[in-house]
């Protein structure tokens, strides 16, 4: 930017409103239709969020918005399952952040951040204590995962993919506790469920069809680009349709599969074909001489691939990859469509209530901040990441 | 010294094919399984593949038509007349979104603060939010909630909005149709901010100051020198943004609108054809993905550099 000289001998706030706000007669323009347009809509918000909007329909349902109709009484397994969620999440943040993040103030704005929601939101008691727990475990997660990030960074994925099961098992129930079928997780606990079930799924197969649309074997490279081809010209929701209507009509009679576990299989098909395209872009941007090297060392093609090419490629197309993530995340609101009560399922069938009806900037104003605070955080997170692997 | 062949399990060029063949028996083995399934499952609900019912009388009305209509026309007229309609919205949306699109990545690269966070808000809130809760909202939270006909919101004088959707002097807009297509704009526009933006921050900084110092306007050499060097880097993504928004258009059915998945959709709650009105939509989409992909890509090869 081209400073003025003027500008510097000035106050510095006078020079920077100058330089990024005033700069030419056509700046100062777009600046003023800019505040005007601000101004405008801002004061539509706040005048329809204090006197028309009617706020109950989140306050009376919040807990429908959240986990649905998961029996009350068993409420402690879901407390259980995000404070391991949480507290894996933390100790990964701590072990990828290399700042020394933990100083006075933030921890002064986490105590606040926490104090405020145990304040305003609509719980009971004992809800408010599980809250701390959970606050405390994040705090303490992220500490030792700041503090032992060399001891613990090679295991984490395993025990991320050993706290799956242990999460399937305490929402569902089975061996020893009580089973919980899948027609009664609702809301967000689904929407998370869901993301989280086909990310893990969709990823190797992701994997695997990326390898064989790179194979110099002609058969396996032309079955891979015809599924990759034909999922991706689909919309998700014709996929979704097939996986609801079609694969039972492709299944033999005696096999009965959940409507979760076949909304599940729909996501994963879908999710394999964007995959497999991602992680072909970081296979082809490993230069030849890699494993050219790797069989010189005396490695076969597939130890070669699984030691040295897949980590590289994988590597190169994280940010691809979250942003795969995102998505599907964001897909998992089709589901509603396909009769399954996610958190847009739970919205509409709460607006669908009489005494709620017509609420409805109010209901899909609240779940889009939800998906919005899990998106944009875990971009957020992508981008660290992506940071941190190039220092 | 003997010439003696390693055993054939030692051979990788055994295992080359072996493998091949391995996959395709496999793939075949699955593939019957699981048409014999199919066969039996639909004898036993008693419909035989065909697609006889698309002569059958479709019986059903559909809200907005482009070309002429009635519920006594063929399964074939309603798909095509859904076809049309989501030719109306892709077409609609490509274009607007496109103008959106380029105008946010611009502004985020503005040198004026404010125009840069408010496109950075923009494209922060549409891009990390689901499409079908920006439909819902839209059409539920802004469309349906606005006045009724009679006493409608005058825009500039000759734009009415109400309920009944958006009128100007020579046609009206329904709401269905306006909400999905700004639905589909804003969000797509955000992801297309990106990619432009993108696309202008890869043009090497010498172009600017050699733009500049030939005496260009910053308006001028945006159009002339920059922009279109940019265009190189994001067409392709541009290409499957487009791609996505056609297929997201069939996100239509939350809200009503009669395009060709909702139109397909209840052609097989009619009829049953499961089988055939999926082979029918994967068709369209094809088809439909295929002539954009064409359409790009000769576009593409115009602004390529031409190289001997």
């Amino acid at each position: 930017m081209t400073s003025n000289p003027k500008s510097q001998i000035q106050n510095p706030k006078l020079a920077w409103l100058r330089n990024n706000l005033f700069s030419t007669w056509y700046n100062s323009l777009l600046t003023v239709v800019c505040l005007v347009f601000l101004f405008w809509l801002l004061l539509l918000i706040f005048t329809w969020a204090t006197t028309k909007a009617q706020w109950g329909v989140i306050q009376v349902n919040l807990r429908l918005f959240l986990v649905g109709r998961f029996p009350q009484t068993l409420y402690w397994r879901t407390w259980i399952v995000l404070a391991i969620a949480s507290t894996l999440g933390a100790v990964s943040g701590g072990v990828f952040s290399s700042k020394q993040l933990l100083t006075k103030r933030t921890l002064a704005v986490f105590a606040f951040i926490v104090g405020l929601l145990l304040i305003i939101l609509p719980l009971d008691l004992i809800s408010r204590l599980w809250l701390l727990l959970i606050a405390v475990l994040l705090f303490a997660g992220f500490g030792i995962g700041q503090t032992f990030s060399q001891v613990i960074a090679p295991w984490l994925s395993l025990v991320w993919l050993l706290s799956f099961p242990i999460i399937l098992w305490l929402i569902g129930g089975g061996f020893g506790l009580q089973s919980v079928p899948t027609d009664l997780w609702n809301g967000l606990l689904l929407t998370l469920l869901m993301a989280a079930v086909s990310i893990v799924l969709s990823f190797p197969i992701g994997v695997l069809l990326a390898l064989g649309r790179t194979s110099n074997l002609p058969v396996i490279r032309w079955f891979s680009i015809l599924y990759i081809e034909i999922v991706r010209g689909l919309p998700l929701i014709g996929i979704l349709f097939l996986a609801q209507v079609m694969l039972p009509l492709f299944l033999s009679a005696d096999v009965r599969l959940d409507r979760v576990v076949r909304a599940i299989a729909g996501l994963v098909l879908f999710s394999a074909a964007y995959m497999a395209e991602n992680v072909r872009g970081g296979l082809q941007a490993i230069p030849r001489g890699q494993i050219e090297a790797a069989k010189a060392l005396g490695l076969n093609t597939l130890l070669a691939v699984i030691l040295i090419v897949l980590p590289q490629a994988l590597r190169a197309v994280i940010p691809a990859i979250v942003g795969q993530f995102i998505g599907l995340f964001k897909d998992t609101s089709l589901l509603s469509l396909v009769g399954l009560v996610e958190l847009t399922g739970i919205a509409r069938s709460i607006l669908a209530q009489p005494q709620f009806l017509g609420r409805y900037a109010e209901a899909y104003l609240f779940i889009g901040l939800i998906y919005w605070v899990f998106c944009y955080s875990m971009s957020l997170a992508s981008r660290r990441l992506e940071r941190q692997l190039n220092n | 010294m003997t010439n003696s062949k390693p055993p054939i399990w030692r051979d990788q060029r055994f295992w080359r094919i072996a493998g091949q063949f391995l996959a395709v028996f496999l793939t075949a083995v699955v593939i019957t399984m699981l048409w014999g399934n199919l066969n039996r499952n639909l004898q036993q609900l008693g419909i035989q593949f065909g697609f006889n019912f698309l002569k059958q009388q479709a019986s059903f009305d559909i809200g907005e038509t482009l070309i002429r209509y009635n519920p006594s026309d063929t399964y074939s007229r309603a798909l095509w007349v859904g076809l049309i309609n989501s030719l109306r919205v892709a077409v609609a949306g490509i274009f607007f979104s496109t103008i959106v699109g380029v105008s946010a990545g611009i502004g985020r690269l503005s040198d004026n603060w404010l125009v840069r966070n408010i496109t950075l808000v923009y494209v922060e809130i549409f891009r990390n939010t689901p499409l079908l809760l920006q439909l819902l909202f839209w059409y539920f939270a802004v469309f349906i909630s606005f006045p009724k006909a009679e006493n409608k919101i005058s825009l500039w004088g000759f734009i009415g909005i109400s309920q009944n959707g958006v009128e100007f002097p020579w046609f009206t807009l329904s709401p269905e149709f306006s909400a999905l297509v700004l639905g589909l704009i804003f969000y797509t526009g955000a992801f297309i901010a990106e990619i432009v933006r993108g696309g202008i921050q890869s043009v090497p900084k010498g172009q600017w100051e050699a733009g500049r110092s030939l005496g260009l306007k910053p308006g001028l050499l945006m159009r002339l020198v920059i922009f279109p060097q940019a265009l190189r880097v994001i067409i392709p993504p541009l290409t499957s943004q487009y791609l996505n928004l056609t297929k997201n258009s069939s996100l239509a059915i939350a809200i009503g609108y009669p395009d060709v998945y909702f139109v397909a959709s209840t052609t097989y709650n009619q009829t049953g054809r499961a089988v055939e009105v999926i082979l029918l939509l994967m068709l369209t989409y094809l088809i439909l993905s295929l002539i954009i992909s064409v359409v790009m890509n000769l576009f593409n090869r115009t602004v390529q550099i031409p190289e001997r």
